[in-house]
């Protein structure tokens, strides 16, 4: 469904999109059934010359089962899809797995910066890479990535991997991703920030094991870069 | 009660008006002010919405919508619509209009304190809107108004329209306590002998719940507000991390508020699309009781879903798990009360009339908005949807048919008794057709672009090329026309208003051949509002009775020779108290 507007590019992509299909399916049966009901009963009980309307209370049970069955499949299906939501939510959310590295994620009034760990695979060592309003990331690699805010809240959004999350300011906030799909995708801040909420763009760029590895070898030891670079957390100005 | 109707104490002229303590008139003076705002409202989202359609084009009676202007327009309009058009068309001018004469009496329990609430919203009104033309301009942080981004000029660039904006809902929340008070006075203490608790119709119960709802809601964010108010203006630390404040606290306190609220606008609409299903279908309310208590048992419930509008705003996610539960728990109550209004219409004698089209039309779309809202409440897919046009177009297929549906249904079925006079049927029927359409128009398509990741409060998408699709742009610009569309279709609405007011037919006192009091009064009712005060003796919908010459059978007619039939109604049993002031309680 999903995917007919915005690829799955990362593991979880799939199992969220599956999760909205079973949603879809359910809420859309019963939403057919409730208006269908309701329309004909309109059709069917439209005034006519001569018959009153029937005296109905609803107060004893045998009346009553018309609105307390449908309300008990209700339940059923509540708890079909609260399952099925919460184990889509702990895997993306709550069970991290282990991750091969850690990239940084620092947001601010209008702009994103990115520290990717460098060609020794650890953060905070002096071949980090900094960049602003690009992230690099590997496929089929599977990524920690360490959410900051500057200032005031903005959400790190990219719907290709159907991942968001808000960044807090004074707080790190973690969480992780495995992309598989080669390609350039949209990172979207979705908290509104201010002004130039609307303007802040920026891109993830999934490449291929070699071509990543090639990148890293272009940028991993710049020296200027290399200089500035162990700020935890206060990120790199632009 | 108030027995101060002595006329020899009436202003005259405008002030008559302006200073009335009449119920009537504090609702009419409500409902004029809630359509005003809702122009104002109706306005912003005409400007934003061309600049979404045509990015960076002038807009006529605008100008060009620049980005502060654009994040201003859409936190004006949210907030316009919610606390500005909803709450005192929904809550305020039908619970002042109906509750005195719907439990039968003649006037609100505290008629200044009523007048003092009107005030003191009228001035949170004008204030808002002043903050349109400061320095910098209107607020523009959304009408959730976050921390950092609220407190801090620096960070929003409008400080004097941030603290107005913040001192302006404050001020609303201080008129509609006031007006709680006594709509849930006037309904416990002051009702028509013989009316017991089962014998109130829904919409007063409704406005009541609705009034306690937020009542209960409200403390915390006022507590909330005050700080942020601290924040802005003295330079606290409440929300500022950097001094060990926090902002996601102001996330729960506005959220424990905000989700009620939802309910607090939701209940008295449902009230309003009872009553007028009852009387335009002939039917007495199927499970009359099980209405009050899904009321009272949804209220109670949302005071416990409010996380589910943070599930992704850095809160401990195994909270989302609760969350989860708690929301699609409540889908519940409410899928129940849809189950029970869509079941009063088997065996009806339904006429298609303009308000029951209406009150039809909010059962239709309100299910959108009902099934919308699961993927929202399911933690997992809220992560993609979270803050999409998917969860715009879904709010807006639940709060559309809340302020305006079930309105324009309230609006049409009353209009005879607030103003002696029918509206016309077929402009009535024009209006419908056009606004219902152009709505779906409009929803529609965000439903897609928001499945299609588009996020809200963008003002241009150039910059983002997974968004900058001509597809998407396309039914951006659909929804745009939709909006048109339907802004033109309320010109036949003020028309038909307009013209009604003096030239339609006169109605007298029970053109519906309804059974709740209000239609025993004189239309428009005079000060005071029964020529005798009623007594009741049978429950409200008393529709279609078998063995009886007509299909409708008053609450206040007595019943025959006295005491020899059986009480029916939802009451039930026994015979009918008489001469007690207020109904006892069983
Ligand atoms: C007249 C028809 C309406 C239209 C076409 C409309 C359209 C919109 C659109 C397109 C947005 C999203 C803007 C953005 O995210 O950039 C929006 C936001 C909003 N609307 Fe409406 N709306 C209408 C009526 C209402 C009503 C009746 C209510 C409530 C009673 C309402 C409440 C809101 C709220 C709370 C927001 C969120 C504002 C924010 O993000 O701070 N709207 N509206
Ligand atoms: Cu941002
Ligand atoms: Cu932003």
């Amino acid at each position: 469904m999903i995917s007919w507007f915005v690829p799955q590019a990362s593991t979880f992509a799939a199992d969220v999109d599956s999760l909205i299909f079973l949603i879809l399916v359910i809420v859309g049966a019963w939403f057919l059934l409730a208006e269908a009901v309701l329309f004909w009963l309109i059709l069917r009980f439209r005034k006519r010359e001569g018959v009153r309307s029937k005296y109905v209370t609803g107060d004893v049970k045998s009346e009553k089962r018309w609105v307390s069955y449908p309300h008990y499949a209700v339940l059923v299906f509540d708890v079909v899809i609260v399952v099925a939501a919460l184990r889509v939510w702990n895997d993306v959310k709550v069970t991290d797995p282990v991750p091969e590295e850690t990239v940084r994620v620092v947001s601010q009034q209008w702009a994103w910066t990115f520290v990717h760990a460098g060609p020794d695979g650890r953060l905070d060592t002096a071949d980090d890479i900094k960049t602003v309003d690009d992230l690099y990331v590997q496929q089929n690699r599977t990524y920690r990535f360490e959410l900051h805010s500057k200032d005031v809240l903005h959400s790190f959004s990219v719907p290709a991997f159907r991942l968001k999350q808000d960044a807090v300011p004074g707080r790190m906030i973690a969480g992780w991703f495995k992309p598989t799909l080669a390609g350039d995708f949209d990172i979207q801040c979705a908290e509104i920030c201010g002004i130039g909420h609307g303007l802040m763009p920026a891109r993830i760029h999934v490449q291929t094991a070699t071509a990543h590895q090639e990148w890293l070898r272009e940028h991993g030891v710049m020296p200027a870069l290399a200089a500035n670079t162990g700020a935890a957390g206060q990120g790199g100005a632009r | 009660m108030s027995h101060e109707h002595a006329a020899a104490h009436e202003p005259s002229g405008l002030l008559k008006y302006v200073w009335s303590t009449d119920h009537k008139m504090i609702a009419f003076q409500y409902l004029f002010t809630g359509m005003a705002m809702a122009l104002i409202g109706g306005f912003t989202v005409y400007v934003f919405r061309m600049q979404l359609a045509f990015p960076g084009e002038a807009v006529p009676l605008f100008g060009r919508v620049s980005a502060s202007s654009y994040n201003a327009l859409v936190t004006s309009h949210g907030s316009i619509m919610i606390f500005w058009v909803a709450m005192p068309v929904l809550i305020a001018a039908f619970g002042n209009y109906l509750i005195p004469l719907m439990v039968g009496c003649d006037d609100m329990a505290f008629p200044k304190v009523n007048r003092l609430s009107f005030q003191i919203f009228f001035l949170s009104a004008v204030l808002l809107t002043a903050s349109f033309f400061v320095p910098g301009g209107a607020f523009g942080g959304a009408w959730t108004a976050y921390p950092p981004l609220s407190t801090s000029g620096v960070y929003n660039q409008t400080p004097i329209g941030a603290t107005m904006w913040l001192v302006a809902v404050a001020l609303e929340f201080v008129a509609f306590l006031l007006g709680g008070i006594n709509f849930i006075t006037t309904t416990m203490n002051s009702r028509a002998p013989g009316m017991r608790m089962f014998d109130i119709p829904i919409v007063v119960w409704m406005i009541v719940i609705a009034s306690v709802l937020f009542m209960a809601s409200v403390g915390p964010l006022v507590a909330g507000a005050v700080m942020l108010l601290f924040d802005q203006v003295i330079g606290t630390g409440f929300y500022d991390p950097a001094r060990g404040g926090d902002p996601v606290l102001w996330q729960h306190l506005f959220w424990f508020f905000g989700h009620p609220e939802v309910y607090v606008v939701l209940l008295p609409a449902m009230g309003i699309v009872a009553e007028v299903m009852a009387v335009h279908a002939r039917k007495r309310l199927f499970a009359y009781r099980t209405i009050v208590y899904t009321a009272v048992a949804t209220s109670i419930i949302s005071f416990f879903v409010w996380a589910h509008h943070q599930f992704v705003a850095g809160i401990d996610p195994r909270m989302a798990s609760l969350f989860s539960v708690t929301t699609l728990i409540i889908s519940i109550p409410v899928a129940e009360m849809v189950f029970v209004y869509i079941a009063t219409l088997y065996g009806g004698a339904i006429s298609l009339t303009t308000p029951m089209l209406w009150a039809l039309a909010f059962l239709v779309e309100f299910l959108w908005g009902g099934v919308t809202g699961i993927f929202l409440g399911a933690a997992g897919s809220d992560i993609y949807f979270h803050d999409t046009y998917f969860v715009t177009a879904h709010f807006h297929y639940t709060f559309f048919p809340i302020a305006f549906i079930a309105g324009f249904a309230g609006i049409t079925h009353w209009f005879p008794k607030m103003f002696g006079r029918m509206m016309d049927e077929r402009l009535g029927k024009i209006h419908f057709w056009g606004t219902i359409i152009s709505f779906n128009l409009i929803f529609l398509p965000l439903f897609i672009t928001g499945a299609a990741g588009d996020h809200r409060r963008i003002f241009d998408y150039s910059g983002f090329p997974d968004l900058n699709l001509p597809y998407l742009q396309n039914l951006r610009i659909m929804a745009t026309y939709a909006l048109l569309a339907m802004i033109a279709f309320q010109v036949v609405f003020f028309y038909n208003f307009a013209r009604s007011l003096r030239g339609g037919a006169v109605a007298g006192a029970n053109p519906w051949k309804a059974t709740t009091l209000e239609w025993l009064a004189a239309s428009p009712p005079p000060h005071g509002n029964f020529p005798v005060m009623p007594t009741v003796y049978r429950g409200p919908y008393e529709y279609g009775v078998p063995d009886r010459a007509d299909d409708f059978w008053p609450q206040y007619e007595p019943a025959g020779p006295a005491g020899q039939e059986p009480r029916l109604g939802a009451a039930g049993h026994g015979p009918a108290p008489s001469g007690a002031m207020a109904a006892p309680e069983r």
